[in-house]
């Protein structure tokens, strides 16, 4: 049941951090509408991670007679307890590199989804099916945004190209199954994400061409994140997200 | 018995209408199809209603404003359960609702199946001629298209 409950919180924790970093886009994106967008896929992202964190929560009290709720998860948890991707909580520099994280994210979370709605965990598969539907839409929104920047002005290209080579040594954690993902994978439940990565290159290969970008060479993966070793940005992160809570103990709306 | 829990069903839904949607006013909760199934279980009523998008910020709106509207009309014990499977559609939005929403100035969804490539139809005037602006709008739910007739700009109720 542990491995379980880690893989949910793997699912729910990189969904938080990115929203966590999209959300400080809110009021300074670079027209209305892109304003409005980043904080719309914010939105969606936040409400599939309360799914996850519910179905965790309901799962822990179960199995231990704790009293967690999606909050206590998002917000009481330590730095070494988040099992996020550490694509999720890169920076968001400039808006080439918000945009080709969400692009990367989003396009794993589409293969990812796309198998994990026939899991034989019931609520996973539900949870799954209901994101795909918001998922699809990501992925033609920031997509549309790589092929616009890269095949734009000079400038454009030149800072997407510098975002993708900053990114590119997280993508690969995306999969590689941490020890809790493959024994999961075993019981049908976990999607085994070695299985996505030739989808997930073959569709970045067709948009980086389209946008007239090189794909970076197959270099040093950077892993830890789904095991809780992070970058140091975490800790900024969550010194943030967590702040009220850990000032004012149990404060309420 | 069962005839009188009927009866109460009924009731209940004739309720249900009287709710409408924070965001689009226009709309009830049962021209959205967000309501699913209404149960009695002795004293207690269980309303099933399953969310429209994952991060809707209504829905916890839609929970309260469906809890008070029952306690106004004397029924105490009511739980208001929400599941994911299968996942909200726009296709269960209610043809009249589709209506509502054109007159509201809010271009209704297509129906799935249809191909999503042609545009929505102006609601102001009625051309096929428009352009879509932003995938995202106001809401989680709505784009944001304009008319290349009468130049309006417009939402459109994304198809889901
Ligand atoms: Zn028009």
């Amino acid at each position: 049941m542990d491995q379980l409950i880690n893989y949910i919180l793997h699912l729910a924790d990189s969904n938080l951090i990115l929203t966590q970093r999209n959300a400080a886009w809110c009021g300074h994106g670079p027209i209305l509408e892109q304003d409005i967008a980043i904080t719309n896929i914010t939105l969606d992202l936040i409400g599939q991670s309360r799914n996850f964190y519910q179905y965790a929560a309901k799962l822990i009290n179960e199995t231990s007679g704790k009293e967690e709720t999606e909050d206590s998860l998002a917000y009481l948890r330590t730095e070494r307890e988040f099992k996020n991707l550490l694509l999720a909580e890169q920076e968001n520099g400039d808006w080439a590199q918000t945009i080709a994280r969400q692009f990367f994210y989003s396009l794993y979370q589409y293969f990812l989804y796309e198998k994990l709605q026939h899991s034989k965990d019931e609520q996973l598969a539900a949870i799954a099916a209901k994101s795909l539907k918001e998922v699809t839409y990501h992925v033609n929104w920031s997509s549309e945004w790589m092929i616009r920047l890269g095949d734009g002005t000079t400038e454009s290209k030149e800072r997407l190209t510098n975002a993708v080579a900053t990114l590119w040594p997280y993508t690969g954690e995306m999969f590689l199954p941490a020890n809790y993902e493959s024994a999961m994978i075993a019981e049908g439940i976990a999607v085994d994400v070695i299985e996505l990565k030739n989808d997930w290159i073959k569709k970045v290969t067709s948009f980086f061409e389209e946008a007239t970008i090189a794909l970076p060479e197959n270099g040093f993966m950077q892993t830890g994140g789904k095991n809780g070793v992070h970058t140091e940005k975490l800790g900024y992160i969550l010194s943030d997200l967590q702040y009220l809570q850990r000032t004012y103990p149990n404060a309420t709306w | 018995m069962v005839v009188e829990n009927n009866i109460i069903i009924e009731a209940l839904w004739v309720l249900l209408e009287q709710v409408p949607d924070p965001e689009i006013p226009v709309l009830s909760i049962l021209d959205l199809g967000i309501v699913r199934d209404v149960q009695m279980h002795g004293e207690q009523i269980e309303i099933i209603i399953t969310p429209t998008y994952s991060g809707c910020p209504a829905m916890d709106a839609i929970s309260m404003d469906i809890r008070l509207k029952l306690i106004e009309n004397g029924f105490k014990d009511v739980k208001i359960t929400s599941i994911l499977s299968p996942a909200w559609t726009t296709d269960w939005m209610t043809q009249e609702g589709k209506i509502k929403l054109k007159k509201y100035g809010i271009a209704p969804p297509k129906m799935s199946g249809n191909s999503s490539d042609s545009s929505p139809v102006c609601p102001q005037c009625s051309s096929a001629d428009t352009k879509l602006l932003s995938q995202f709008g106001s809401t989680a739910c709505k784009a944001l298209y304009q008319c290349n007739d009468c130049k309006e700009p417009f939402d459109y109720f994304k198809c889901h």
